[in-house]
């Protein structure tokens, strides 16, 4: 099925040149940061993780939120879904592809990254992490690609896909759980250090991961002759509204305890984040962003009537998307380094070359993306009318 | 030469049974004395089960005098200086009372302590946070309780940086030796490479050869210079007659962040107008 990544239009090869040049550009800039290290980045002693990170954790949740249409299909027997789970997994691929290359733009000595498995020390998160990101890029790999193999040939897959299947469930929890807990086990850094962290990195992968997955079928839809179907995607935005609600409320739940208990500590972090501390408010506006569009995509979803407008759903899946990039991509780990363990203040902000190296890693998550979509949808094209359970 | 199939099953034979014979001899030297250690200690290192500091803010007097101990650490390990904090890297160096105690404060405290700087360095926990976050095993709590780094294996992922909460370690966000002049360069010690993280060791190398830390030597120095008591004291925590000890029993002390179960090793003696 490769091939059929290879026979495109010429919008397709500009699409694909344009983003072979900002991953291009990303990579000379890697170049630059592997010989000089990551001191040219704005990370500094006190705000030891950064844009890498945030954007690495951020894109975990996208990855998770295949799932959301996983159980539907194959839980639930929720036919409406079989032309689009391919995309979900397809997806999930790309976003793993992009959190394992920001895991590795962020280590200091990247060519030693093997040692994770030459010294496995169970007792570090991370050593996890590395084992359940790795296992769901190929169980996805894996499954669309047997998947959507199967329907070009008009047979059902393999039995041995199924277990498979199920097993990217649990899976795909997991992933963000143990991402979560990287965050939520360290003592000292009050703003991570809380119980409802996992459940609300889950909650607001639920809601972003399917919001993307909403405004990349519409693009579908309008550029090729596959159509995801009406329904399937009216039915996404129901779950992007709920778990949209529910990363609301988690959030909201923080704020009390920090707030109400009146623990400095526990405040510190927020009031950096929303008010400014100390006179430091670099995030303030950004934060604030990602507050406004929160509030405006949940106004458009809740209003039944206007979810049903596509053009709404899509305009409110964007304001989604950003709000929760802004506020899981950059607020969340930032905001954890400040105040420091000093109760002093180090600001951060990322420098150029470090925001183009992270534009190349997105660039080659969308390439790897876009290949993938051009043979799913070049797949679907093909057998339109043809329907093959899984 | 040539070798016919007699003459080489002959040597073979021979060598398995050397070979055997070797191993079995080597079973038992590492059965009996010298387990697991191929190297031979140092008769006159310094050992202990549980190495600890106590740190009398009082008896400093002069900005002049925290020079001088973070200046005889700094040197012997090849910390380099930069010049600005941002990609700092410290492994001894001092703070006011409130950023080194941020969960004590206590606004209506006396100038004599407010102003008074803070020697800082890594607390080597008992249970150390940022052991249990590596994913390498690059850093490491040793027998004698210090907590120590491997800085070849080290991958530069920074979750330890993360996780210590007393910002006891840092990264070389630029190569060091760019930032050491050679001949300040102390070759009995190595330097490091860029994207390592590094921090206080509680100067083992020093340790092994029957020395101790070099801050605390400087301390000893001071205060013989000064005719005073020394400002810092290092010794067994599990010795009930060793040095820190007497200190923590005649002295009341605190530590940093106690409430986090990390249990430092390093403990402050604050005094105030009336001790100093």
């Amino acid at each position: 099925m490769l091939e059929k990544a290879l026979n495109g239009s010429r919008r397709y090869w500009t699409w694909v040149f344009f983003l072979l040049a900002l991953v291009g550009v990303g990579f000379v800039n890697y170049l630059y940061q592997f010989k000089n290290g990551l001191g040219i980045t704005g990370m500094s002693r006190d705000v030891s993780w950064g844009l890498y990170i945030g954007q690495f954790t951020f894109l975990v949740g996208v990855a998770a939120s295949a799932v959301m249409l996983v159980i539907p299909y194959y839980l639930h027997d929720f036919k409406k879904f079989s032309k689009i789970v391919i995309l979900g997994e397809f997806l999930a691929v790309a976003a793993v592809t992009m959190c394992i290359s920001f895991i590795f733009v962020d280590l200091g000595q990247p060519m030693r990254v093997l040692n994770v498995i030459f010294h496995p020390t169970p007792n570090s998160i991370l050593f996890w992490d590395m084992i359940v990101l790795n296992g769901y890029l190929f169980l996805n790999i894996i499954i669309g690609w047997m998947t959507l193999s199967a329907d070009r040939k008009g047979v059902k897959p393999p039995h041995w896909v199924r277990p498979l299947i199920y097993l990217s469930i649990p899976w795909a929890f997991s992933i963000h759980t143990v991402t979560a807990f990287l965050y939520a086990g360290l003592p000292g850094r009050h703003f991570w250090l809380s119980a409802i962290m996992a459940a609300r990195f889950l909650a607001s992968a639920f809601a972003g991961g399917p919001a993307l997955l909403i405004i990349l079928a519409l693009i579908v839809r309008r550029l090729t002759k596959f159509d995801p179907g009406k329904e399937p995607i009216q039915a996404v935005g129901k779950i992007v509204t709920y778990a949209m609600i529910a990363n609301v409320f988690f959030l909201g739940l923080e704020f009390f305890t920090a707030f109400y208990s009146q623990i400095p500590g526990h405040m510190d972090s927020f009031k950096y984040l929303y008010t400014g501390f100390e006179g430091h408010d670099r995030l303030v506006p950004l934060m604030w962003t990602s507050s406004v569009l929160a509030v405006v995509s949940l106004i458009l979803l809740i209003i039944p009537s206007w979810r049903k407008s596509e053009s709404i759903l899509a305009t409110a899946c964007v304001a989604l998307f950003i709000s929760l990039w802004i506020d899981k991509g950059f607020g969340l780990v930032i905001g954890g380094f400040i105040p420091n363990p000093f109760d002093t203040i180090t600001e951060y902000w990322p420098t150029l070359r470090e925001s183009l190296i992270a534009t190349g890693v997105w660039a080659l998550g969308f390439l790897v993306l876009t290949l993938l979509y051009k043979i799913a949808v070049t797949v679907r094209e093909e057998t339109s009318g043809i329907e093959i359970e899984h | 030469m040539s070798m016919d199939r007699r003459q080489f099953l002959k040597i073979a034979g021979i060598s398995t049974v050397l070979g055997l014979g070797g191993a079995s001899v080597m079973r038992g030297v590492r059965g009996s004395e010298a387990e697991a250690s191929h190297v031979m200690t140092n008769e006159k290192a310094l050992t202990a089960k549980r190495w600890a500091m106590v740190i009398d803010v009082s008896k400093f007097r002069t900005e002049e005098e925290y020079k001088r101990l973070i200046k005889a650490c700094h040197s012997i390990h090849n910390v380099p200086d930069f010049g600005e904090p941002k990609d700092a890297i410290k492994w001894i160096w001092t703070d006011t009372y409130e950023h080194t105690f941020p969960t004590q404060p206590n606004e209506y405290m006396g100038e004599s302590v407010k102003e008074k700087p803070f020697v800082l360095l890594c607390n080597h926990c008992a249970n150390p946070p940022c052991v249990r976050v590596c994913p390498t095993k690059a850093t490491f709590k040793r027998k004698d309780g210090i907590v120590m780094m491997d800085q070849h294996r080290c991958i530069g992922c920074r979750f330890c940086m993360a996780a210590c909460p007393f910002g006891a370690r840092s990264f070389n966000y630029k190569d060091p030796r760019l930032a050491l002049k050679p001949e300040d360069e102390n070759k009995e010690y190595p330097t490091r490479t860029i994207g390592v993280v590094e921090k206080c060791t509680f100067c083992t190398e020093r340790l092994s050869k029957g020395l101790i830390p070099a801050c605390v030597e400087a301390a000893r120095e001071i205060a013989k210079e000064t005719g005073t008591e020394p400002g810092m004291y290092f010794g067994d925590l599990d010795e009930p007659g060793s040095e820190v000890r007497k200190v923590l029993s005649a002295c009341y002390t605190i530590r940093r962040k106690p409430e986090l179960g990390t249990e430092p090793s390093v403990f402050y003696v604050i005094g105030g107008e009336k001790n100093a």
